[in-house]
Order: C-alpha cells, then sequence, then structure tokens
C-alpha cells in the first residue's frame, strides 16, 4: 500500500495547497462588496422602479383624474381606482383640473410587480415611480397603499386640495403647460416641482 | 305557398366585396353586408331607428348601383337599399371606400375632444374603436395648429342625462329614438354647422320615461348618465343579464356589477320582449339595493323590543308563535293565520308561500294582491288569466305588434307598462294598429300611440265594455287585442264584461298587473281560490291532485279569505297571525284597516328587504335576498317565464323560500303540517315544474250580473279617478334622487269647465283626508271626474285622500 505523497512533484506537495488560498488572499486586500443595509443606504439606479407616486401641479391639485388607465394597463391587477366629478361653485370640491378626479386610489404592493406598464399609460403623468424599494411589512393590510399614502408631498407653494384652479382658466391650460405662476414668492419650488 | 317560397321571390341578388348574397328586397347594403361578414363602420345607423345618413361614416363604394351604372361618389351605405345586380366594393376590398371611410373618420374627430381618460363610453365607445380600426393616426387639423370648437361641459339635458356637446358627432341616433321610438321629440338639433348641437326647448325639460335609451345608443360619450356618472369603466365591470323587477313587462336588462355592488343596468335585447329598450325606472331605479334600511340579520321581538337573531332560533320562535294561532281547522277566535306574500316576488318564492300556506298552516288564505282588488277578480284571474300565454290562448307582445286593433282597459301603458307602450306605438306607426283606450281622459301616452279615446267615468267601465260590440268604428275580431289592467278589479262587472267581449268577439285577451310579480303569484296559486298550475280550489280533483304533488292527505275545500277578509278577519280576531311578505300599508285598499290588522294581530312574521312599518310592528323579521342575491322567475303579463341567475353570491342573503322552509320545517317539528320539501330556489323551481299545470277544467267566470257599485260620488263630489305614473314616491325607487326629479309634477287633473272654477290650486277631500295640487286641464274629462297620481303626494292617494271611484269634493285652494 503505497503513501498519497508518493509520486507527486514538490509543487504538488508545497505550492498547490497554498494557491487554493489564492482568491481568498486576493480578496481579502479588495474593496468589500457588502452593503452594510439597512445601517447604510446605497443609491438606487435612476431609473430603478421603486414606490409609485401620485403627483401633484404646481398649485397642489392632483394630476391624477381618476380615469383607471393604469388599473388597466395592470398586468397585476394591483391597482384599484375610483373616480368622482369635481365640483365648483360655493359648496363644491375641486382635487384636479377638469372634470373627474381619483376619489379611492390604491395599490396593492403584495401584487405589484413594479413593471411600470401604469406609469407608461397614465395620460397626466399623474402616475411616476420613485427609488424609495422598502416595500415589507409584517401584515398584508399596511400594504394596500391609499391615496394618502402615494400622493407626493406638498412642496411650497402648493396648497392643500380641495380648491380652486389656481393655474389657470381651464384644465387645458394644465395640460398644455400655459399655466401662470402660483404664487410669486415661491415660483422656483414650483418650478422645481413640475420638472 | 309557403312561407319560405315568398321569401325566396322577394330576395334580392347583389354582389359584396367580390361575394354574391342574396338577401330580402328592401334590406340596407350597410345590413347586406354583415351577411358576408363585413362590418361597415358606422355611427348613426341602428337597426330600430329610421335610416338617416347623418353621420357618413359607412360609405362604400359602388361601381354598378343594379342598372349597369356606377354611383359617381362613395356612398353611405345605411341609406340605400339593395338591388338586383347591385355590385358593392366596402373598405375590405375598395381603396376608395376606405379612403372616404378614414376621410370622414378625420373630419368627425376636427372636433371631438379626445377626453378618453375622463369619458365614462372610453373602453366601449364605437367612436374610439372605429377610429382605431378605420382612422388615420395623425389629425391634419390640429397638426396645422387647428383649434377644436368647445363648449362648458356637461349641461344637464334631464336631471338623469347628461349632455357634453363637444363630444357628439351629430349622429342623431338620440333625436330620432325620442322622436320615432318613445314619442318625446323634446331634444333636436339646433344650430348649424360646427355648433350644431343636440338642444331642448327651452320650457320643457327632456320629460321621458324612456330617455336612457339614448345614453345606451349614443356611439360616443355625448349622452351620459348622471347617476353613472364616473363610476366605473367597463373592464371593471362584470356584466349578468336579469329581468327587471319594476314591472310585469319582463324587460330583459344587462346588469353591470363591480365589487358586490351593481353599478348601472342597461337594456337587454329580446327581439320577442322589450327589443333594445327598456323604461328609466328598469334602468336607474337599483339604489333601493343600497339604502340604509336595508335589514341584515332575523330579529325577534323580546318584551317589546325587536333584538337580533340567529336564523335558527328566529325559524323556531316564529314557528312556535305561528302555531299557538292554532290553525284553520280549530274551532275558536283567533284560529289560523293570514298569508300576505305581496305581488314583488319571483314565481319560485310565490311557490313557496303558496305552499306554505296549504302544507304548513293548512289554509287557503293566501293573497298576493297588497292592493285594492275584489272576488270577481278572482274569479277572473282563476277563469281567464291563469295557463293563459303563447300559444295557449293568451296574447303576446307579437299579438300586439300585429293586432288590427288593441283595446285597453284601465290600463295606462306608458305609466304602467313601458314595453307594452313601446309595442303599441311601434305597432300604431309600422303596422296602422289602431289602439282604443277605456279611460277617463286622452292621456299624452295615449296620443303618442295615436290611439282614441273611449270615455268611461271611473266604475262605470264595465258598461262602457259591454258597449263595445255595438259600436260600428270599432273593429273586434280574432286579431285584436284586449288588455285590461289591474285597477279594473275594483270596478264591480268590468272584468266579467272584459271576459265576455273577449270571448264574443274572438279577441286575445291580455291581464296587464303592475308588479313583476304578480302574475307569476297567479300562476302559482298565490290566491284563496287558486292551487299552483292553475287547479281550482273548488275542483275536489284539482285538489287531489295537489294534496298528492305535496304529499299531504287533504287540502281544505272552500276557498279561503282574499286580503282584504284576511285584514278584517285579523281585526274581528278570527285569525291570529300573520305573514307578511313584501306590502305595503298604503297600497292595500284600505292602509288604516291593515296597520289595525297588525296591531290586532297576534302573531306576525314578516319578509321584507327593508325596514318598514310591517317590520316594525312583526314579532320576527326575517331580511330576505333581494333580485340581485337569488336565482329566480318572474313570469310576464303575457304568461313568459322570465328566468334570471342570482348576479352576486350572498350566504347571508336567504330567498323568500329559503325562510318559509325554514319555518316550515320547525312547524313540523312541532307536529304542524309538514315541511315545504324544498330548500332553495332551484328546488322551489324543480318542485313547481315537476308539479306541472293542470289539465283538468278550468274554473269559470260565473255569469251572475255583480252588483253594482254601491259608492258613488254624492251631490258635490266628483269621481275620484287615479292610477301610479311610472315615477313616483314608490319604494323601490327610493336612493335614486336624479331618478326621482325626471318625474313628472303631480297634478290633479280636470275638465276646463271645471278649472275655471277652481283656479291655480286645488284641495281635494276625501273621506280619508286631503290633499292640494296644482291644476291642470285634460280636455276631454267629465265634469264630475278628477284624476290624481296615485303615489306621487305624502303617502299616497289610498291613505290621505279616498279609495279610487269614490267621491271626493274640489276647492280652490287659493280662493
Amino acid at each position: 500500500m503505497s503513501s498519497p505523497q508518493e509520486g507527486k512533484t514538490l509543487k504538488e506537495q508545497l505550492w498547490d495547497p497554498i494557491a487554493g488560498f489564492g482568491v481568498t488572499f486576493r480578496t481579502m486586500f479588495r474593496k468589500v462588496v457588502t452593503e452594510q443595509y439597512p445601517f447604510e443606504k446605497e443609491p438606487t439606479a435612476p431609473r430603478f422602479h421603486g414606490r409609485h407616486q401620485l403627483n401633484r401641479w404646481p398649485d397642489g391639485l392632483e394630476k391624477c383624474i381618476g380615469c383607471e388607465l393604469c388599473a388597466w394597463a395592470c398586468p397585476a391587477d394591483a391597482i384599484y381606482v375610483e373616480g368622482a366629478s369635481n365640483t365648483d361653485g360655493p359648496d363644491g370640491e375641486r382635487f384636479s383640473p377638469g372634470e373627474r378626479y381619483g376619489r379611492v386610489y390604491q395599490i396593492n404592493y403584495l401584487r405589484c410587480i413594479l413593471c411600470g406598464l401604469c406609469i407608461e399609460a397614465c395620460p397626466t403623468r399623474a402616475l411616476t415611480m420613485t427609488n424609495e424599494y422598502e416595500l415589507a411589512d409584517d401584515n398584508r393590510a399596511d400594504l394596500i397603499y391609499e391615496k394618502s399614502d402615494l400622493l407626493a408631498p406638498l412642496l411650497p407653494g402648493m396648497e392643500q386640495p380641495p380648491h380652486a384652479m389656481r393655474l389657470g382658466d381651464d384644465e387645458k391650460d394644465y395640460y398644455r403647460g400655459t399655466f401662470r405662476s402660483p404664487a410669486s414668492s415661491d415660483a422656483e419650488a414650483s418650478e422645481e416641482a413640475t420638472t | 305557398m309557403t312561407s319560405s317560397e315568398v321569401e325566396k321571390a322577394d330576395l334580392v341578388t347583389l354582389t359584396i366585396d367580390g361575394i354574391q348574397v342574396s338577401v330580402p328586397a328592401g334590406t340596407l347594403v350597410i345590413r347586406a353586408a354583415e351577411q358576408v361578414g363585413v362590418q361597415i363602420p358606422r355611427f348613426c345607423d341602428h337597426p330600430m331607428l329610421d335610416p338617416v345618413g347623418a353621420c357618413r361614416q359607412c360609405l362604400v363604394d359602388v361601381p354598378d348601383a343594379g342598372n349597369g351604372r356606377a354611383m359617381p361618389k362613395p356612398q353611405a351605405s345605411c341609406t340605400i337599399p339593395v338591388a338586383e345586380g347591385m355590385v358593392v366594393n366596402t373598405q375590405a376590398t375598395s381603396e376608395v371606400a376606405d379612403k372616404a371611410q378614414h376621410g370622414i373618420m378625420e373630419f368627425l374627430l376636427i372636433n371631438h375632444p379626445l377626453d378618453c381618460p375622463v369619458c365614462d363610453k372610453g373602453g366601449e365607445c364605437p367612436l374610439q374603436n372605429q377610429a382605431m380600426s378605420n382612422g388615420y393616426g395623425e389629425s391634419r387639423f390640429s397638426a396645422s395648429g387647428g383649434i377644436k370648437r368647445t363648449f362648458p361641459k356637461p349641461i344637464n339635458i334631464s336631471a338623469q342625462v347628461l349632455l357634453d356637446r363637444e363630444r357628439c358627432i351629430l349622429c342623431a341616433r338620440c333625436t330620432r329614438f325620442s322622436e320615432q321610438i318613445a314619442g318625446d321629440p323634446f331634444i333636436a338639433m339646433i344650430e348649424r354647422g360646427a355648433l350644431q348641437q343636440v338642444g331642448i326647448y327651452e320650457k320643457e325639460p327632456f320629460e321621458s320615461y324612456f330617455s336612457g335609451n339614448t345614453i345606451q345608443i349614443c356611439p360616443v360619450g355625448a349622452l351620459t348618465s348622471a347617476d353613472y356618472r364616473f363610476r366605473s369603466r367597463p373592464f371593471d365591470l362584470v356584466s349578468t343579464p336579469s329581468i327587471a323587477e319594476h314591472d310585469a313587462c319582463g324587460a330583459a336588462i344587462r346588469v353591470d356589477h363591480r365589487r358586490g355592488q351593481v353599478m348601472r343596468r342597461l337594456s337587454g335585447n329580446d327581439p320577442e320582449v322589450n327589443e333594445e329598450w327598456i323604461t328609466d325606472k328598469d334602468r336607474f331605479a337599483f339604489g333601493y339595493l343600497r339604502t340604509d334600511d336595508r335589514l341584515g340579520y332575523p330579529r325577534v321581538r323580546e318584551q317589546g323590543e325587536l333584538r337580533p337573531a340567529s336564523w335558527p332560533e328566529a325559524f323556531a320562535i316564529a314557528a312556535r308563535g305561528l302555531a299557538a294561532c292554532g290553525d284553520a281547522s280549530s274551532v275558536g277566535t283567533g284560529s289560523g293565520v293570514g298569508v300576505l306574500p305581496g305581488g314583488r316576488l319571483t314565481a319560485e318564492d310565490a311557490f313557496a308561500y303558496s305552499t306554505f300556506a296549504r302544507v304548513a298552516l293548512g289554509t287557503h288564505d293566501v293573497d298576493f294582491r297588497s292592493r285594492p282588488h275584489s272576488a270577481e277578480e278572482a274569479d277572473f284571474l282563476a277563469a281567464e288569466v291563469v295557463l293563459r300565454g303563447a300559444g295557449h290562448g293568451g296574447a303576446t307582445y307579437a299579438d300586439l305588434e300585429a293586432a288590427g286593433s288593441v283595446i285597453l282597459v284601465g290600463l295606462e301603458p306608458e305609466d304602467e307598462a313601458g314595453t307594452i307602450f313601446l309595442r303599441l306605438r311601434k305597432a300604431n306607426r309600422q303596422h296602422r294598429t289602431r289602439v282604443w283606450s277605456v279611460a277617463p281622459f286622452t292621456t299624452n301616452g295615449l296620443r303618442k300611440m295615436g290611439g282614441t279615446l273611449i270615455p268611461a267615468t271611473p266604475g262605470a267601465e264595465a258598461d262602457v265594455v259591454s258597449g263595445l260590440v255595438h259600436r260600428d268604428d270599432i273593429e273586434l275580431g280574432s286579431t285584436s287585442v284586449i288588455l285590461v289592467g289591474e285597477r279594473m278589479a275594483t270596478v264591480p262587472g268590468a272584468l266579467t264584461a272584459v271576459a265576455r267581449l273577449a270571448r264574443t268577439t274572438g279577441a286575445k285577451l291580455g291581464w296587464v298587473p303592475r308588479r313583476a310579480g304578480d302574475r307569476g303569484a297567479v300562476e302559482t296559486g298565490c290566491l284563496p281560490n287558486l292551487l299552483p298550475g292553475g287547479r281550482p280550489v273548488g275542483d275536489a280533483s284539482a285538489r287531489v291532485d295537489a294534496a298528492a304533488a305535496w304529499g299531504i292527505e287533504t287540502l281544505p275545500e272552500g276557498p279561503g279569505r282574499d286580503a282584504d277578509a284576511i285584514v278584517a278577519a285579523v281585526v274581528s280576531g278570527e285569525l291570529g297571525g300573520l305573514v307578511v311578505g313584501g306590502v305595503d300599508p298604503d297600497d292595500t285598499s284600505d292602509p288604516a284597516a291593515f296597520r289595525a290588522a297588525l296591531e290586532a294581530a297576534r302573531f306576525v312574521v314578516a319578509l321584507e328587504q327593508r325596514e318598514t312599518e310591517v317590520t316594525r310592528l312583526a314579532d320576527v323579521v326575517f331580511p330576505v335576498a333581494p333580485v340581485t342575491d337569488k336565482p329566480g322567475t318572474f313570469v310576464s303579463w303575457d304568461g313568459r317565464p322570465r328566468e334570471f341567475p342570482a348576479i352576486f353570491v350572498n350566504p347571508n342573503a336567504l330567498p323568500d323560500a329559503r325562510v318559509l322552509a325554514g319555518v316550515a320545517e320547525e312547524l313540523s317539528a312541532l307536529g304542524r303540517g309538514r315541511p315545504l320539501g324544498f330548500r332553495t330556489s332551484a328546488e322551489a323551481h324543480d318542485r313547481m315544474v315537476e308539479m306541472g299545470p293542470w289539465d283538468g277544467d278550468r274554473a269559470t267566470l260565473p255569469d251572475t250580473p255583480v252588483a253594482p257599485p254601491t259608492v258613488g260620488p254624492s251631490d258635490g263630489e266628483v269621481v275620484l279617478a287615479t292610477w301610479k305614473p311610472m315615477l313616483d314616491n314608490g319604494s323601490m325607487q327610493d336612493g335614486e334622487k336624479y331618478l326621482r326629479a325626471t318625474g313628472r309634477t303631480p297634478v290633479c287633473r280636470v275638465s276646463s269647465a271645471v278649472a275655471r272654477t277652481l283656479g291655480a290650486m286645488v284641495t281635494l277631500e276625501g273621506d280619508r283626508g286631503s290633499v292640494t295640487l296644482p291644476v291642470e286641464v285634460a280636455d276631454d274629462l267629465a265634469d264630475d271626474v278628477c284624476w290624481v297620481p296615485a303615489n306621487s303626494t305624502g303617502s299616497g292617494v289610498l291613505a290621505d285622500l279616498a279609495s279610487p271611484g269614490s267621491g271626493v269634493r274640489l276647492k280652490g285652494a287659493d280662493q
């Protein structure tokens, strides 16, 4: 019976076992790829498909018109919308320019596959996606995001709807972008919000 | 010559897109093209409306018009009838036609706002679809900076119908429908050129009972419904075919629902019944399903208060209470239970009530008629109505259309049976059917049917009908149809006279009740003198047959009490208990007596959908399933079974049949009666079919002269004529503010002579109260008659004024 050492060269006996650690040793001096999430948060790619946002016009009116085209486009049936009628006048309530607004807007992130087809379908660019990716929870109910969770925050110069159209006489001024500046002091901020 | 030979002789052969097709002469090219499978785009064309060629979308190339010559330009295929040897090339084969259609589409879209995302028609819009299939992707008009014509949007043309003039493509479907089908030409095209629009008369609102159909046939989103505005999208909706529950016409409808809620109802398409039209009530009145007072769970009375209970507990308590009332065979006061199912039941539920009364309670004291009625009517129903239908000697819609003359007796079709109204109007327009109406005055509805009045004071209809055979100007024969309304029940002798007239002239007879379940309740024996399937109670062999089918030994011999007698018997203490279905006390012939009976009864079981006066007084209240939550069958006035499926699966919604089965099982556990033998609606249906129609002798109408009316107007009084307009304060129109707003203003109609003495307002005083209404003149109303709507003011005429046919005093209210 022969020992395993027999018939091996010196290289095989001494170098090869150390060479096997080559990758290990090499990596020890490289930059670490591990991300220290959640202690350190890395920015995503700029066009990463994250949580949705419902945008506002510079005066704070909602861009969403409740048309349900996003719900129609959704391959996962994750979006539920109910439209309703804007009304003008003393006891009227206006949430968006034009006739219609989204009274109920829900996205079910248990179903959403973040494919972005809803964004493509939106006729008013009301629905866009943010880079926020922390969409996890310990119960199902909290993963159905309501309109209040999805609406963009009010920037300076914006006013919480319902209120009248401040930027133009009718919705066409909004859609064509031919609106006057909302409040002169906050013109810059609103400019930022529209871009 | 057989009919197929006639058809063959009338066929015209033409070539469409190179394919030969033979169609009947007079067919329009657009429909001949459908025969070869070519769909020509169209907007204004509608098979039920006269051709107009308004939208020009259906242009086709005609290289040979049948005379060897080519038509010089593309032609609108919706206005050209076929000709022998004609050659037509549609967009499928002809560049010319295709280019013409693309051009027209571009024109139509010039002023169209393209606001599809906010438009209610978006997703089911012919303009959207055909712009995709037959239009250019780009508009040269807006590309070159053209500014679209705009209008303020939307405007109300009635409370229920909204008009968006920007979207209108001027196809004139709505105006043609209003003029040709409904006969309410309150909308018309006004202005010219780009400003042309659908307009209403300034002083006359678009007041039509059929206005909702214009919304449905609008090929763009120009006409939309206030009720359905922005409620949902077509892809959200699940459609279920159903049957309208508001009248006895059995109109086919389509119920569109989303997440367990009915969003809208549309007309179905049933050429034998309602064609493609339904009334506004059928279309819009479903809000009663979502009112706050819907009952959700059974309640039982404990120490004077109603408290929630489980179903089994409520069944047991109801059974104990009913058993304590004794049964009909036991002697003594307060024994027995009366059953008042009401007239809104499906046939299955009515069969359950009928069975419950006989099998569980052992009585014939069951009557579905929650309205003024008479013993003569029960005899009439048993002799002339039950089991009569298409092919069994009854009148049908087809008979109405083919009839030479139609006599309406105590029936106002526009108000009480909209589908019949539309059929009669069509018959009059297309087949020159003469319509005669035995009524107090010429109504607008009668005018629209081209009808003639046979004046009759309320109460005198019997004599007028008997006299009809002697009139030369009215041709009555086998092609005639006599339609008699349910309110003739209260006129002594009228129904007998109508039956005799039909027998002597050979005319077909139709009984037209108001409620959807009335005819089904007759067929299933919810009457004191009828058992299911038309078995007369008076016929011993029919009783044996029914008893055998139910598996019981015997049935009581004599007929039971009718609804009025049940009420009287409960008040006097002869009957101890009541089982009440959907009955509104204010509909009954004596509301005060009915309320007294509810108070006097020792035990009341109520089966209702919503909280009512009856449920508040009842000892056990069962919530029953509405029509959306159960399958069932309505039997239309012409004896046509109209089955419909359950729309929602709602485990807590039990149909009346299931509730009654539950109570009957508990009763039998107490040693009273037998279980019904079925539980679900489907089982009830099977049992009903199994029992089948009676093949023995029918009941006959007693020929004994009926006593003349005892209640007549005394001096200074006028006779009260009344019926219910289609839209009024009825509880099934609750929760529909837009629909209610389209109802007609309640008025009191009097003759012009009387109106002069009254002024603008009149106060009517009857033996049950008084009502003040504006005065309106009806030209041919007799001086001693006035008409008021039966349920448009307060609690209705029966509760607040007097019973129909009795005398009331008129006083000018502003004198």
